[in-house]
């Protein structure tokens, strides 16, 4: 398997804080990959580096081995990287349908640009009921953005990134805001989507049974650096990353005052 | 029927009835619809700018540079047919807006709105100062053929209102197939979240420019009907309080339709013409209060009318 994104030394500093310190990252096609850690750890701050929000201090980003450093979100996105947010990005005087339709008739009008969606010739119309479909959003249909409740909104923003097909999608805290039972059928709904068209996914996350659930591997974010980088079970049974991100005693150290 | 054939289809019934109104419309009823249109093209321009979430107190720079341009046409390069000198009105604002877009397009809110009746201001300064252009007389602008006819002067005043219609009609029938495309979406979507367009992959600055200038273009080829039907330009065309009152009408029209505008524009004459003649000393205030009405019990505009009695039926 190849790489698909390559992050190397990737450092980003907001005067004197440092929110993310010499960050290598190496990510394979085809893979789901949990980024963990703890508020402020430098998740966030890492999808907004690597989809052009925030100019990287120093290192390099190349996706699909082509450096994209430095270059706009609407570039990146063009060359097939989407995202949704943690917050609900929707355009609130929108109806759901609408909501989807936008994304897709961009990439419909630029079809030579959007090197990386594989959404080839398919209407834009058709794709956006299909979409509806499939996330259950259909009964939403004809409503507002603004009037959906959070967890729908926030199901609207995810099928808003995947309906255009990108090749990599980095999903920002998929679950937050959505009730504990809902969340397993939530990730199965996400993911079944894009699995089946092989799709890399990378998620914030903060509920660790779905990371163990959902991943092959984990990134595990502390005050900036990956501390740990592997597959999930060893990352999950990491001293350190039980101490740091999990926040339960590692069993040697069990009874230490925190 | 799809929304856009029943537009269309809407619009006709429009364009057909102020046709066979003309005849026996009254003189001053004939140009004050002419005008009318006119400003309901700028409001129209409006309209699609509002859609993208901006307000311009500068349309007055677009409208001027149209009349002039199709004074100008007229004057110094012998283009004496009403249609061209239209035409060349609404290339020559889209031109200015194209050029301007380029700063414009960077701004937004209170910002945008007040860099636009900046540049608005600078063309008024202009005008006034050059002499070639009449200084603050300007000058006299006739048609001298109308469709290839000789403007005679009855033949001039209903071809320029059937000018204006026709005009109109295309322009709504244009703006309402562009909102309901692909890059016309991106107008409330921008609106809403630019942050998310630009992640879907498309350039907020670059949807906006767009959008500047198709209102530009609307608007000079409003300013350049305005010329025809007084037959005379001055520098007020692009002095602020003119872009106020395109600012009004698009308020009280509101964004709903593209027939709104239209409407709001004709109310307003009519609205002006009778506080005119029935309170010569206190008209504005009786603009003022038609604006507060609307304001405080129409804030979706004029248009909201017809869909809150809609939704009561529904």
């Amino acid at each position: 398997m190849s790489a698909i994104l390559e992050v190397t030394g990737l450092v980003k500093s907001f005067g004197a804080v440092t929110a993310a310190r010499d960050i290598h990252v190496s990510v394979d096609e085809d893979s789901v990959v949990g980024l963990i850690g703890g508020n402020g750890a430098g998740k966030t701050t890492f999808l907004n580096l690597v989809t052009g929000y925030l100019k990287p201090t120093a290192g390099t980003i190349r996706f699909q081995g082509r450096d994209i450093t430095g270059m706009a979100p609407r570039r990146i996105t063009r060359l097939g990287m989407c995202r949704s947010f943690q917050i609900p990005q929707v355009f609130d005087s929108l109806t759901a349908y609408e909501n989807l339709l936008v994304g897709l008739g961009i990439v419909s009008m630029g079809r030579r640009a959007f090197v990386g969606s594989q959404l080839g010739v398919a209407r834009p119309e058709a794709v956006a009921e299909e979409t509806l479909e499939r996330f259950h959003l259909a009964e939403y249909r004809d409503e507002p953005a603004s009037v959906l409740p959070e967890g729908i909104r926030k199901l609207l923003d995810i099928a808003m990134a995947l309906a255009v097909k990108p090749r990599i999608l980095l999903l920002d805290e998929p679950t937050s805001g959505v009730s504990a039972d809902e969340k397993f059928a939530l990730m199965d709904l996400v993911l079944g989507a894009i699995r089946a068209d092989k799709v890399t996914v990378l998620f914030v996350e903060h509920d660790m049974d779905i990371v163990r659930r959902y991943t092959q591997r984990i990134l595990a974010f502390y005050d900036g650096k990956v501390i740990a980088d592997a597959d999930s079970a060893t990352v999950l049974a990491d001293p350190e990353v039980r101490r740091l991100v999990v926040g339960e005693p590692a069993p040697d150290d069990r009874g230490a005052p925190c | 029927m799809t929304p856009s054939r029943k537009t269309t289809l809407g619009l006709g019934i429009a364009l057909l009835a102020t046709g066979l109104l003309a005849p026996v419309l009254p003189k001053w009823a004939l140009f004050l619809v002419t005008l009318s249109i006119a400003k309901g093209l700028v409001a129209l321009g409006l309209l699609l700018l509002m859609r993208t979430g901006l307000v311009s107190f500068g349309q007055g720079l677009y409208f001027a540079t149209g009349a002039y341009a199709a004074g100008v046409a007229s004057d110094a390069f012998h283009i004496g047919d009403a249609v061209p000198m239209v035409l060349l009105g609404g290339l020559a604002a889209a031109l200015v807006a194209a050029v301007l877009g380029i700063l414009l397009a960077r701004y937004r809110a209170i910002f945008f709105a007040m860099l636009s009746l900046a540049f608005s201001m600078i063309l008024y300064g202009l005008l006034v100062k050059s002499s070639a252009l009449g200084s603050t007389d300007g000058f006299n602008v006739a048609p001298r053929t109308i469709f290839g006819l000789a403007a005679g002067s009855a033949l001039g005043r209903y071809g320029v209102y059937a000018i204006a219609a026709l005009v109109a009609f295309g322009s709504a029938v244009g703006v309402d197939r562009y909102l309901r495309s692909y890059l016309g979406r991106l107008a409330p979507a921008v609106r809403d979240n630019e942050l998310r367009v630009e992640y879907m992959g498309a350039s907020v600055r670059n949807v906006v420019h767009i959008n500047l200038v198709i209102a530009a273009l609307l608007t000079g080829m409003g300013g350049a009907i305005t010329a025809l039907a007084v037959g005379h330009i001055d520098p007020e065309m692009a002095y602020w309080t003119t872009s106020g009152e395109f600012v009004f009408v698009a308020i009280l029209s509101g964004t709903t339709s593209v027939a709104a505008p239209f409407a709001g524009a004709l109310l307003l004459e009519l609205l002006r013409s009778f506080a005119y003649e029935h309170a010569p000393n206190t008209w504005q205030l009786v603009m003022g209060s038609a604006m507060l009405a609307v304001i405080l019990f129409l804030p979706d505009g004029l248009w909201s009318v017809f869909r809150r009695r809609r939704k009561a039926r529904a």
